[in-house]
């Protein structure tokens, strides 16, 4: 396809610069000028993606033999089509006419045509295979690259925007992918055409030799350059398109506002603004491009001129004959093509090895969380959790985030949580899937301590409800199963029916089937985390943590909730975080923690008995508001 | 619910998952539309007007450059049969011929810029106005067409859709070219050698009808690989996004052998379309061997038995070079005008949809100094024939007062609100603002003076000043930092990196619900409007937050007349008057003592214990005793 596309017209740097950025959405950042500027430390890049394209030695040889051959064979049409011009003038066969000038002509004919058929097998050979080995190339790297996604620690998925990782995986891959047929492939067809046709007009006569080839360099410069600017320009309107189209989704996103503040003119110049940024720019990419074409286009033309007139009066002279004349002028027809492809022959190079730099860069990663080498399976028995003097300090942050925690809880009860945002409680439960890891203390499972244990068998063990989880776009039935993807029916909806939510998927017109998401239904807040807590349900982790998962769940659901969940509850240790207090009142312990330490601990009695800050905040939360309805109550 | 079979399930976790898939299937637009639909010719047609002068500069520089294009192999064959000829040999002719292809290429040269220059600056243009055509129409259009309209579809026509009539328009250019080129070697040719020429050229319809048959699975195919490269690239992103709800879910294993089969997928389609476009790189080089191989063979003889000059030979064997690319990218270009049809019909929807609500002819601005009172008078309003959302409403709300509007899910409170800023118009009755009926009124002096809170309150990407400042873009910075003192965000706006210049994630993201919610109290407060309708959230906020903004709700509306739908039982009792809702009708009016007092659906509703009437299931409002019969 590629080549179909590259021959077909003119400017297709343009047109591939919108496919791909329709493709990517999310801007470029600076990582990309940065390493933009370290072409330099390509060579190694290159060196790298060549011998992932040796994992595929023979269809690489045989690429590589095509591409020889094909050029080769292309060097011989001008002669033969020269050879044929003299037979038919007379030269070669001494102008007697005749049977055997006419045999002659046949024999020239029939070779021409053999070399034109075989040079159009072993060009597509050369593609075919050259696309083969970028693609497969391409589905490695994608595996890896999700591989290695997957398995990242959330230390760094907090670092790195997702948008940076989306467009790393889809445009930088697709750049390393592309460097074999693009680039390798090309130079050696630039190789043995300059080269070899160079020998080969030269040796023939130097002069009209040299005039043949004089557009080349010429080409060359202006196509190289051309391609960088364009490339580099390319990344900052695809920063400015960006731009545009976060004013247009947010505008479109957020049209309520925008109506609610008559603000459509406000929001217009805003579109203006950035519209016009962009169109700038595409100008002027329009500008450096065509100048660019029609300079290359004269300059072969001019060299031709050049040609047919210094050719001309050696044909007069008798130096050469016409045939020659006329292998020289079609020679500089063929040549033309793959010269003037310089351009993205040299683009090719500058775009894998910063492409190459970042992708390499992410796939070298060391994995921060990992089974330790003497991991073994967590053995769960009494179920007994203990947190003891833990500390832990995010990468960058000045303070730690939480310091000299301990705690212990058993089987079947219960720890409440609360303190106010920002505290430390969401990192607190964070530590016990190994999300992050502890600077300081250790936790342990049955006294196993969790460290030493493979991750997928302590993240079995643990199961958590996020405030915010994410929908998966595909039917409600699987993403209840998610964490258990062999769940039977029955007990998905038992699930879902504990988690209170069985009700409205049933009134669903596709029920269990009915596909949520980002494409999907939408759900509510309360719907969405009631969907999570659905999820975990399906599970049988020996600790279950809920993070906030109730917030947008009304009082009188999560009551039903809590009540459904009793006989799960009994078998495992119970982690609840809320800001509501009456989702952690009858807790067995509850902590508070502020500044990431437990300041106070003890049951609802104990610490509303103990008039700290956990008394403060029952008192907030018990507002002057709820006392007419228990009048109304009593009356 | 028995919990009896809970623990004995044994289930078999070996080989592919039957519950789990990464990725989903997104249902891809039409993509080729007939070759051919005047009627958005037409109305695509209206968006070039303005550039028909370039445009038809560029389509006279195109048949220049492209006669030129033409010209050269003439004039070789010129120069070889009457510049080089043996016998008497003339080296002015050569000259002569040599000045005239100077003199060509040079118009070649200014023939090209010109029509690129030209038509890549116009079909950027076309992008770029299509878009904006399309944009400012979408800021008019009903709010019910944006409601049931997904922002990532209207994004696709103001990205995707436009990028097709941008290529279409720089390629149609070409293809006039393309066409005449094709014509002109066969008309040359034919001119040079009727024979030779006739003969030659038969190779050309076996191009054309062997494209003819490639076309369709060759499209195909190419969609294939484009489809599943956005499966893969779909189920990609979904992995980086939901990456830590796959870690905490241990599904990375799963997850890593579906994605593993649609990478698979992707890269069978890719190689099956390279097969199909390299397939025709042979056919090509045959006939064009072919071609050549019959001006050696007959052309020769006819040299040979000098009934043919020399130069049309050479001539003859130029064109055959350029013979295949115009029929190439004649055959490309049928595609590519498939996809401006169809994307043109997109785009002529998006531009088709009506306007409204739109500015009667003697609208009148809402003066500042206007009451401030707002009137329902007996209003009917739905979104679907037949199916009104509000059934003959009245009530009003006086200079200053705040009236809490309540009432289960689809009672109607949003619609009333909604009616008050106009978004929407009624379908009988009246709603009045400081007096007049809102339709008399200018839409933009309507919205200076009804400032509204929405419940998912929405920030744009920029800074926080921006935000509280939005279109008040005179507003000082004292203005603003006074707003968000008066609503109590001052305090952590000032916690913020960069203060008041910190620049907000998409949405807000680096900001709790509640901090959001008071950024969009502060912005409504910076409107400074004489009425404020608010959607208060729903979502449960820690207590810290949630106490801020009550506070700040009081400020907010001091002075002002308020029309609230309020959820929280504070806020509820605050207001001066409440009026209940159910489905579509007013049931009950007063504030809270007079309607505990009443027994009615109120009183029912606030004893359920509800933290939100919303909250409460449908079958128990429908419990709640039948309006008619409450008393």
């Amino acid at each position: 396809m590629s080549s179909e596309k590259a021959e077909s017209a003119k400017g297709r740097a343009t047109s591939f610069a919108k496919i791909s950025g329709r493709r990517s959405s999310p801007a470029k950042t600076s990582l990309e000028h940065a390493a933009d500027a370290q072409w330099g430390r390509g060579l190694s890049t290159f060196v790298r993606i060549s011998r992932l394209t040796l994992r595929h030695p023979w269809q690489v040889a045989i690429t590589i033999v095509s591409t020889f051959i094909a050029a080769t064979l292309q060097l011989f049409i001008p002669r033969l089509l020269g050879r044929a011009v003299d037979q038919a003038h007379g030269v070669v066969s001494g102008g007697s006419g005749g049977a055997a000038a006419q045999n002659a002509l046949w024999v020239t004919a029939i070779t021409l045509l053999v070399v034109s058929i075989l040079r159009g097998l072993f060009t597509m050979s050369q593609n075919y295979y050259g696309e083969s080995v970028g693609h497969r190339t391409g589905y490695e790297l994608r595996l890896a690259f999700y591989e290695k996604i997957q398995r990242l620690s959330f230390s760094f998925h907090d670092k790195v925007h997702t948008g940076d990782l989306i467009t790393l995986g889809m445009l930088d891959l697709e750049g390393v992918r592309m460097f074999f047929s693009t680039g390798l492939v090309r130079v050696v067809l630039l190789s043995v055409l300059v080269g070899v046709g160079a020998y080969l007009l030269i040796s023939t006569d130097l002069v009209l030799g040299l005039l043949s080839l004089s557009f080349v360099p010429f080409v060359a410069w202006r196509s190289s350059v051309t391609n960088i600017s364009l490339r580099l320009t390319w990344n900052t309107l695809q920063e400015r398109l960006s731009v545009l189209s976060r004013v247009m989704e947010e505008n479109l996103g957020g049209i309520r506002v925008v109506r609610a503040f008559a603000a459509q003119e406000h929001e217009l110049s805003k579109f203006d603004h950035s519209s016009a940024e962009a169109l700038e720019l595409a100008h002027k990419r329009v500008n450096i491009r065509v100048s660019n074409t029609s300079a290359m286009n004269f300059s072969f033309l001019a060299a031709m001129c050049l040609v047919l007139w210094v050719g001309g009066n050696k044909v007069i002279d008798g130096e050469i004959s016409v045939g020659t004349l006329a292998s020289f002028l079609t020679f500089m027809t063929i040549l033309q093509m793959p010269v003037r492809q310089l351009g993205l022959m040299v683009n090719s190079f500058a775009r894998a090895s910063s492409c190459g730099t970042r992708l390499f860069e992410l796939l070298d990663l060391e994995l921060p969380i990992k089974d330790a080498p003497d991991a073994k399976d967590l053995v769960v028995t009494d179920g007994t959790l203990r947190f003891d003097n833990v500390s832990f300090t995010y990468e960058g942050a000045g303070h730690p985030t939480l310091s000299g925690v301990s705690f212990e809880a058993r089987r079947g009860e219960t720890v409440g949580i609360v303190g106010p945002p920002g505290s430390g409680k969401s990192t607190l439960v964070h530590l016990l899937p190994r999300f992050y890891d502890v600077d300081g203390g250790s936790i342990t499972i049955d006294g196993q301590d969790i460290s030493k244990a493979t991750l997928q068998s302590l993240r079995r063990a643990v199961g958590l409800v996020q405030q915010d989880s994410f929908l998966f776009t595909t039917s409600i039935e699987n993403n209840i199963a998610y964490g258990n993807p062999w769940a039977r029916e029955q007990r998905i909806e038992r699930a879902a029916e504990s988690a209170q939510l069985h009700n409205y998927i049933a009134g669903l017109p596709a029920g269990y089937g009915t596909i949520v998401g980002e494409r999907g239904v939408s759900l509510s807040g309360g719907q969405r985390q009631r969907l999570s807590i659905a999820r975990s349900l399906v599970l049988k982790p020996a600790v279950m943590i809920f993070d906030d998962s109730t917030a947008a769940i009304d009082a009188g659901t999560e009551q039903r909730i809590r009540s459904a969940m009793k006989r799960f509850a009994k078998d495992r240790v119970n982690l609840v975080i809320s800001h509501r207090l009456s989702s952690l009142m009858h807790a067995d312990q509850i902590l508070f923690v502020e500044d990431g330490r437990i300041v106070e601990r003890g049951t609802h009695e104990e610490l509303l008995a103990m008039g700290g800050r956990y008394r403060a905040l029952y008192d907030l939360q018990v507002r002057p508001g709820d006392e007419p309805l228990q009048t109304a109550e009593a009356s | 619910m028995s919990a009896a079979t809970d623990s004995d399930e044994i289930e078999n976790t070996s080989g592919r998952p039957p519950k789990a898939v990464v990725g989903s299937h997104r249902e891809e637009e039409e993509v080729f539309g007939a070759a051919y639909d005047p009627r958005i010719v037409r109305r695509i047609w209206s968006y070039v007007r303005p550039y028909r002068m370039q445009v038809a500069i560029s389509v006279v520089a195109v048949l220049v450059f492209t006669l030129t294009q033409l010209a050269i192999p003439l004039l070789i064959r010129y120069a070889i049969d009457n510049g080089m000829a043996t016998n008497g040999s003339n080296r002015s002719t050569l000259t002569w011929v040599i000045a005239g292809f100077a003199v060509t290429i040079l118009i070649n040269y200014a023939a090209s810029y010109v029509q690129e220059t030209t038509v890549g600056a116009v079909a950027e243009n076309l992008l770029f106005d299509l878009r904006r055509a399309m944009f400012s129409h979408l800021q008019r259009v009903s709010l019910s067409f944006m409601d049931k309209t997904e922002v990532g579809r209207l994004m696709s026509r103001l990205q995707g859709d436009v990028n097709s009539m941008q290529e279409f328009l720089e390629t149609s250019v070409m293809s006039v070219g393309d066409i005449v080129l094709l014509f002109g070697i066969v008309g040359v040719l034919l001119f040079l050698d009727l024979r030779l020429g006739l003969l030659t050229l038969s190779t050309m319809p076996i191009l054309f009808i062997v494209r003819l048959f490639w076309l369709p699975p060759a499209k195909v195919a190419f969609m294939g690989a484009h489809e599943t490269n956005s499966t893969a690239n779909g189920a990609l992103a979904e992995g980086i996004n939901g990456v830590r709800t796959v870690q905490s879910l241990d599904r990375q294993r799963v997850n890593f052998d579906l994605y593993d089969d649609k990478a698979h997928t992707n890269l069978r389609a890719h190689l099956r379309a390279a097969k199909f476009a390299q397939v025709m790189v042979p056919i090509v080089d045959t006939l064009t061997g072919i071609a050549m191989a019959t001006v050696i063979v007959v052309g020769g003889s006819m040299v040979l038995g000098q009934a043919l000059d020399v130069g049309v030979m050479v001539a003859f064997l130029f064109y055959i070079q350029r013979f295949f690319d115009p029929i190439r990218s004649l055959t490309m270009q049928y595609s590519v005008m498939q996809r401006a049809m169809a994307s043109g019909q997109r785009i002529s929807e998006v531009l088709d949809v009506p306007v409204d609500v739109v500015d009667g002819p003697n609208a009148i601005a809402l003066s500042r100094d206007m009451d401030g009172s707002v009137e329902f008078k007996n209003v009917t309003f739905g979104y679907r024939k037949n199916q009104p959302v509000l059934k003959n409403i009245s009530f009003k709300v006086k200079p200053g007062e705040t009236v809490a509007l309540v009432g289960p899910t689809g009672s109607g409170k949003t619609s009333a609100m909604a009616l008050v800023h106009r978004f929407y118009d009624v379908w009988e009755g009246q709603v009045l603002v400081g007096g007049h009926d809102v339709r008399e009124l200018t839409q933009d002096s309507l919205g200076d003076q009804v400032a509204m809170v929405l419940q998912d309150s929405f920030l744009f990407t920029g800074s926080v000043i921006e935000n509280i400042r939005y279109h008040k873009t005179q507003a000082t910075r004292e203005d603003v930092v006074a707003a968000a003192k008066a609503v109590g965000a001052h305090d952590f706006i000032m916690r913020l990196p960069d203060g008041y210049d910190s620049k907000l994630e998409q949405r807000g993201g680096n900001l709790s619900s509640g901090q959001r919610q008071l950024i969009s109290f502060a912005r409504a407060l910076v409107a400074d409007a004489k009425i404020l309708v608010l959607d208060e959230a729903t979502a449960n906020i820690d207590s810290y937050t949630e106490m801020l903004i009550q506070k700040a709700l009081v400020t907010l509306l001091q002075g002002r007349t308020g029309l609230v739908i309020a959820h929280r039982l504070a806020t509820i009792r605050g207001a001066d008057r409440i009026i209940v809702l159910q489905n579509g009708e007013m049931v009950e009016s007063g504030n809270h003592d007079q309607l505990m007092a009443k027994k009615g659906l109120y009183a029912r509703l606030y004893n359920m214990n509800y933290s939100s009437f919303d909250d409460i299931p449908d079958e128990l409002v429908a419990g709640a005793a039948p309006i008619g019969k409450a008393t």
